[in-house]
């Protein structure tokens, strides 16, 4: 399955990756042989199979929708790169 | 005392309470032995020696005084995969992109066994995010087999099977996605189990592929496995996924297999594998029939599809799953001009080479166009890979085969090829898919010394089985109790 390098391009834009010169190179030609190795699922028939869309068969555990305490702000910000008043800070969202 | 080593979980409990030893011992000479090993080994990520310490002067306070009947494992050193979250441990997951991440809560798994009143001793090395089968993809550096230094202890749980098997610590917590507990436990010579799909709760494991993701167990039998599995399964209402099946708790009192039909898939026998492999699990599947199992022929028909079946299906769940790491709200981030460059810098950076190629291909898979011809028929396969076990199992009650097609390869074996160091994960990958449980443990050695690993899989919530039976194994082999010749008690 060959893959331009705009389509490695765009899925790394996607996948919101910076990836090097190499890397996209590399990427390309391992990717290409994955998909190639993939590619004999399509020698299976499964026009009349049904997808596995859950493992969990027919078990859906609901729960009474209470509220219950969660962790504190202190312990959420703890970990952030940058945050203030409560609030993680970011870069702009929307550019001026 | 400097044997505790030698002493099983099970036995270790027992010492405990009759006071043979205190935990501050016990604890103590699994400090030494890491402070000794670790070197040589670098199973662990962290390791945590006063917190631990104290914990143990506490245990001990507590078997004194006689309140020990709740708390099966009152005082016993345990090491946790680190991609399962305690609290104030560090967390990284074998990332640099959770680099210095302090995780405010633990999981529920670990926390079901402090309760019990374990004492986490550290975190293990793995593979960034659990992807790989060598543990050589930590970000931190690689974890040696104890059973020969040059070559990998298996993966991603490679640090937990290789603190177990140079016994440093009794039993340690892994994860399984796609083989990623019993392939390391094959590695290194000791027993591991994966329980059903949804068996433990995943509240505090740092998903990889939702629909995959087990928590699992190394130890050194299935007795002392069993012991540790049992008071992590259950449902957990932080978890939706987990199960509210009765835990069916393992009968050990049998003596022989008769009864169990155990089923031989003619699937699992490939060209390719090493010929002393094929052989020892043959002699294995003898041994099981001489202890009273009726060994029969089973097929599943669609193995050869469960690897192309993972390898869509596993990176687009990680490439969803993975997309929070941003440099937002926790972990490091990389300043640029722009929010997007943050996030692509930051990932791009951050993020090792096999976690971007899985992400790379996963949101490959999951694009416009491609969707119903990769993630849709990979689905599909699935449900036929599913239906294959669900006829054998209307047949037979276990399913024997080798738990990888080789034994541990040497360091640096497969690097730049991803595809061959798939390929160490056939024998796993397919009950992963179908959700079912399996068990490796050692059933006897290659030419060079190193150990071969006998799988056995299940029903769904059949753990009992897999446990009953390899303890029944066990009781009749030694290779179970061999140690790695570095590791035995002279050298101490």
């Amino acid at each position: 399955m060959p893959l331009t390098p705009q389509e490695i391009e765009h899925i790394a834009k996607l996948a919101r990756l910076d990836l090097t010169k190499d890397q996209k190179k590399r990427f390309r030609v391992q990717l290409e042989a994955i998909l190639d190795y993939i590619e004999k699922l399509q020698d299976l028939d499964t026009e009349d199979i049904a997808p596995t869309t859950s493992i969990l068969g027919g078990r859906r555990p609901l729960r009474e929708d209470e509220p219950q305490s969660s962790l504190s702000k202190e312990d959420l910000f703890k970990n952030a790169p940058k945050h203030d008043d409560g609030q993680f800070k970011i870069p702009p969202v929307f550019e001026s | 005392m400097s044997s505790f080593f030698e002493l099983s979980l099970k036995g270790l409990q027992t010492g405990l309470r009759d006071s043979s030893f205190t935990s501050r011992e016990l604890v103590t000479d699994a400090l030494e032995r890491i402070a000794k090993f670790e070197p040589h080994l670098h199973a662990f990520l962290y390791i945590e020696s006063e917190p631990a310490l104290r914990q143990a002067d506490e245990a001990d306070k507590r078997l004194a005084s006689g309140d020990k009947q709740e708390f099966p494992l009152l005082g016993i050193p345990i090491a946790i995969k680190d991609v399962l979250t305690v609290e104030h441990m560090p967390a990284t997951a074998g990332s640099k992109i959770l680099e210095g991440f302090i995780p405010p809560y633990t999981a529920t798994a670990v926390k079901r066994l402090q309760t019990a009143g374990a004492i986490v001793i550290g975190k293990t090395n793995t593979d960034e995010f659990a992807m790989g089968s060598s543990t050589e993809n930590s970000a931190y550096g690689l974890t040696h087999n104890p059973w020969d230094k040059s070559r990998v202890p298996g993966g991603s749980s490679g640090g937990s099977a290789a603190a177990v098997a140079a016994r440093l610590v009794p039993a340690a917590l892994g994860t399984d996605t796609g083989g990623s507990v019993r392939q390391p436990a094959s590695y290194c010579g000791v027993t591991g189990l994966k329980p059903t799909y949804g068996r433990v709760s995943r509240y505090g494991l740092i998903a990889f592929g939702s629909s995959l993701d087990c928590v699992g167990v190394f130890g050194r039998s299935a007795e002392d496995v069993a012991i540790i599995f049992e008071i992590m399964a259950g449902p957990d209402p932080s978890d939706a996924t987990s199960s509210d099946t009765a835990v069916r708790t393992t009968k050990f009192e049998k003596q022989d297999l008769n009864g169990i039909r155990i089923g031989v898939p003619k699937e699992y026998f490939i060209e390719g594998m090493q010929a002393e492999v094929q052989e020892k699990i043959r002699a294995a599947i003898s041994q099981l029939e001489s202890l009273g199992a009726k060994i029969q022929d089973v097929s599943l028909a669609h193995t050869e599809y469960a690897l192309p079946v993972y390898y869509i299906l596993a990176p687009a769940e990680a490439s969803a799953n993975l997309a929070r790491f941003d440099g937002m709200r926790y972990g490091p981030r990389v300043n640029a001009n722009s929010l997007f460059e943050v996030f692509s810098k930051t990932r791009g950076e951050k993020f090792g080479s096999e976690v971007k190629r899985r992400i790379m291909l996963g949101t490959y898979a999951l694009s416009a166009g491609y969707y119903d011809a990769y993630y849709g028929q990979a689905q599909k396969v699935r449900t036929l890979i599913k239906q294959d076990f669900e006829t054998a199992f209307k047949e037979v009650d276990l399913i024997a085969c080798p738990s990888t097609p080789r034994t541990a390869f040497e360091i640096g074996a497969h690097a730049g090829d991803p595809i061959s160091m798939y390929l160490e994960d056939v024998f796993t990958l397919p009950a992963s898919l179908a959700g079912v449980p399996g068990i490796s443990f050692p059933a006897g050695f290659d030419e060079l010394g190193l150990p071969i690993g006998m799988q056995l899989l299940a029903p769904e919530f059949r753990e009992d089985l897999l446990l009953q039976t390899t303890h029944i194994y066990q009781q009749a082999t030694e290779w179970h109790k061999q140690t790695p010749p570095t590791f035995d008690a002279e050298k101490i």
